[in-house]
């Protein structure tokens, strides 16, 4: 294996941004385990989406550019293509809970109907 | 037949000089005829025209947007970890009135709302005129409705109405 040198204008924040975005997306998976309702747990996994993948996507046009000494930047892609497609699954993913919430109410108001019966 | 925009092209062209990561004469031909071509099939796919002015407004919507997203990312980080002062998570949803009425403008609240952490685009009602939003940390409606009204509807009606 070769090992490749990296200068160190590169290796220091490109090290520094991958650890913020390992944490940050730690800390969103974490809130899967820890926020209460279906609703509230959302909102977790957006953090890795948004700043995890930014800082670790930002690490990788450093290091990249660094190790073929020109400008790397096709990265910036992946984050448009990100920001563009996560409203669709949200979304999504949203009205079938919505829609689940609603029919378990209902369910549960018939039930309590029949008990008072 | 309607005249396609050439921001459009010009999107298309940038992103295949990213994706080969060069600038060459070779590549900028080739690029113009692949994304000419390519608008050329799929916009009558397409009626809906977008009518875009003032892009220095977007652009400013982009910063903002880029700071709330760090900001509201730390917010969320502080929530999961049990750091706020309360200790106890008050999420919900809740209901603004909008103004904005036009598709691609619609689509853009879209991905900025759901992109922040900490709120999720819900639903919206068949006439447009109300959008339903969850957020993790409610604790103050109007503050939410004042946030997303002036920092980025009146951008968008700005630039696509």
């Amino acid at each position: 294996m070769i090992a490749t040198e990296f200068p160190l204008w590169a290796t220091l924040p490109a090290s520094l941004l991958l650890v913020i975005g390992g944490l940050l997306t730690v800390i969103g998976s974490l809130g899967l385990l820890r926020l209460p309702t279906f609703f509230a747990r959302m909102h977790g996994p957006s953090m890795g989406n948004t700043l995890g993948t930014g800082c670790v996507l930002i690490a990788s046009m450093i290091l990249s550019s660094a190790l073929l000494h020109r400008p790397v930047a096709h990265e910036f892609i992946i984050t448009v293509f990100i920001v563009i497609v996560s409203p669709v699954t949200a979304m999504l993913v949203m009205r079938a809970a919505r829609y689940r919430t609603r029919v378990k109410e209902e369910r549960r108001q018939q039930g309590l109907q029949r008990e008072q019966e | 037949m309607r005249r396609v925009p050439p921001i459009f092209a010009l999107v298309m062209l940038a992103m295949w000089l990213l994706l080969n990561s060069s600038i060459s004469l070779a590549h900028i031909i080739l690029g113009a005829v692949i994304s000419s071509l390519l608008l050329l099939a799929a916009y009558p796919l397409r009626p809906l025209q977008p009518r875009m002015r003032r892009g220095p407004v977007l652009l400013r919507l982009a910063f903002k947007v880029l700071i709330d997203v760090i900001r509201s990312n730390i917010g969320v980080a502080r929530v999961i970890l049990g750091l706020t002062e309360r200790g106890k998570i008050h999420s919900g949803f809740m209901q603004i009135p909008l103004d904005l009425r036009d598709p691609h403008g619609l689509s853009v609240l879209a991905m900025i709302i759901t992109c922040t952490p900490g709120t999720v685009w819900v639903e919206l009602s068949p006439d447009r005129s109300m959008l339903t939003i969850h957020v993790l940390d409610l604790v103050d409606e109007s503050e939410w409705i004042e946030r997303i009204k002036n920092r980025y509807e009146r951008a968008l009606i700005e630039v696509f109405q």
